[in-house]
């Protein structure tokens, strides 16, 4: 059989992948398994003379009509229909199958139990939170990502190295977050609080990516796994609320204000657990939710270039100064923060071999606009800062958004060349995918350097 | 001469269990070797065998496992445990006392002997 002919094969199989897996009533791991057979169908064909191409057609065929399979399928496997019931016992993937993510399920319990009680134990050990509330500010992340990280590698089975990178980390982040003399009241706390934790979420990164450290798709999941997790702990946060509500009226009603339990135990324990839940979640029902981000992505985008485009049409009608205060530029780095999300998980969810359409042409538009605002910001606050001297807070502002500028006006140009056909949609995700230890190294850099170079202020 | 549909679907789990019990085998397999114990007769799809195979796993009558073969290519192996054994012994009570009552019959009936029950025997 030809190189030419094979290719065509491998393309004819892959589309029919592609019908296969639209189907809720197929696994991947049916997937898989037809596919196989379908494969040794042909195999056999073209061992008695058919063509590559002739084989396929015959060999599906044979199988007859994926409505009529998936029927079968669904027949026998009605609770796929269900798909949102986590305790069900199966996922994707012939790799997990039902002793696996009972395994999980267990590991993931412990994980939990094991952020609920360090939450816990500094004020068993002496430090509660009212008389200390700083300590926490600092270390809540150091207290809590551990174990998700922990869980993640664990599932992972990340190596030997890998751990010990964690490990050592992490302990870099308990020096950065204890070691220096911050008084209460310093901007270096909040600032290295904000870091720290920014910090220790890549590396639950790594944790995350520990299977397969190289590759940038396995970056992008973890984006992915970030935009979810973040939706799952939301969701979850609501549900914890009603159930608050519900625990103080109904014991109010019988004369018990359980202030104390609530908001010493059940709160916070709740929310450093809710943290391990929220990734195995993620993990767990991996193909029902990754359609969350990137469906919120595509209602937003549009709303966020009107927005965007209107702002800059009023500035230039008014052509009234950008009034850049501090509070200002940070509500201008979190703008790029947003728009970055967009892209990323617009990104994340974007057919690799798709043409560009109106929806690319819509982001280019946003990225653009933002680029314009942050500009003209960026123009304002440097001429502050040579005035006033600088702060932590504006340098780490600054940083920041110079580092997402850069980002973003990248992306912009190869975004271009993607609409305007010049470059692959791969590039513009390489991009991405190889630009996040810049994230992660700026904030590490805030967290380390920043408190000893401005002199704990 | 094609076998009826409620048969095929009748004699379903006790031939995969009879093939499984003679080796481990693969979805693509099992059918080939149906389609050769059968000479062509029983029509079996695709969608009658895997859900089923699916069922017997979840009953625990067979077993799983992914291997790889040749390249990235994986496929998925079924082996019939204990249990499955066990079921396709009473299966097999079940047929014999069938295909005995209809021997019995046919044959007691004067029935021409070229009907007589030769597959199931």
């Amino acid at each position: 059989m030809s190189e030419d002919r094979q290719d065509g094969l491998e393309a004819q199989f892959s589309q029919w992948r592609h019908y296969v897996q639209r189907r809720k009533e197929l696994r991947t791991s049916d997937a898989d398994e037809l596919e196989d057979h379908l494969r040794g169908s042909v195999d056999e064909l073209v061992g008695v003379g058919l063509h590559a191409d002739e084989a396929f057609l015959v060999a599906v065929k044979r199988m007859g009509s994926l409505d009529d399979l998936s029927r079968e399928f669904a027949r026998e496997h009605s609770e796929r229909l269900w798909k949102q019931l986590v305790l069900s016992g199966d996922t994707d993937g012939p790799a997990r199958d039902t002793p696996r993510s009972r395994r999980d399920l267990f590991a993931m319990i412990a994980c939990a139990a094991g952020a609920a009680l360090t939450v816990k134990m500094p004020e068993i050990l002496g430090k509660s939170f009212e008389d200390d509330p700083a300590f926490y500010g600092t270390n809540v992340a150091l207290l809590v990502l551990p174990w998700l990280a922990g869980f993640l590698a664990w599932r992972r089975r990340a190596s030997r190295a890998v751990v010990a990178v964690l490990v050592g980390l992490f302990a870099v982040g308990a020096v950065a977050a204890n070691a220096y003399p911050l008084a209460d009241e310093s901007q270096s706390l909040v600032l290295t609080g904000i870091h720290l934790a920014i910090a220790l979420w890549f590396v639950v990164g790594i944790a995350y990516v520990s299977d397969d450290l190289r590759a940038p798709r396995r970056r992008m999941d973890f984006v992915r796994f970030t935009g979810e997790c973040f939706i799952y702990y939301v969701l979850i946060a609501l549900g914890g609320g009603v159930l608050v509500a519900f625990l103080f009226g109904t014991f109010a009603a019988i004369g018990i204000t359980p202030d104390t339990f609530v908001g010493q135990w059940l709160v916070p324990c709740g929310a450093a657990a809710a943290s391990v839940v929220a990734g195995w979640l993620v993990e767990a029902k991996q193909s029902v939710v990754e359609n969350i981000a990137p469906v919120l992505t595509r209602l937003f985008t549009p709303l966020f270039t009107a927005v965007l485009l209107a702002f800059l049409v009023a500035l230039a009608v008014t052509s009234g100064a950008i009034d850049v205060e501090r509070e200002a530029l940070i509500l201008f780095d979190l703008l790029l923060v947003v728009v970055l999300a967009l892209l990323l998980y617009s990104i994340s969810a974007r057919d690799p071999q798709a043409p560009p359409g109106l929806f690319d042409k819509l982001q280019l538009a946003l990225v653009v606009s933002a680029l314009v605002i942050d500009v003209l910001v960026l123009l304002e606050i440097t001429g502050r800062i040579t005035e006033f001297g600088t702060t932590p807070n504006k340098a780490a502002a600054l940083g920041e958004n110079v580092i997402l500028l850069a980002n973003l006006a990248w992306s912009a140009w190869l975004v271009l060349g993607m609409v305007r056909r010049r470059t692959p949609f791969a590039a513009v995700e390489r991009w991405q995918t190889a630009y996040l230890p810049v994230f992660a190294g700026w904030a590490w850099v805030v967290a380390l350097v920043f408190p000893p170079l401005f002199g704990y202020v | 001469m094609k076998v009826a549909k409620d048969l095929v679907a009748a004699s379903a789990t006790p031939m995969v269990l009879g093939i499984l019990a003679e080796a481990d085998s693969y979805g693509y397999a099992i059918l080939r070797r149906i389609n050769e114990l059968s000479g062509g007769e029983l029509d079996w799809t695709e969608g009658l065998l895997y859900p089923l195979l699916h069922r017997l796993e979840r009953l625990g009558h067979v077993e799983s496992s992914w291997q790889s073969v040749a390249g990235e290519r994986r496929r998925k192996y079924y082996s019939v445990t204990r249990s499955g054994l066990a079921e396709l012994a009473e299966q097999r009570r079940q047929w014999a006392t069938v295909v005995d009552a209809l021997k019995e019959i046919w044959n007691g009936a004067g029935g021409s002997p070229s009907v007589a029950l030769g597959g199931f025997a």
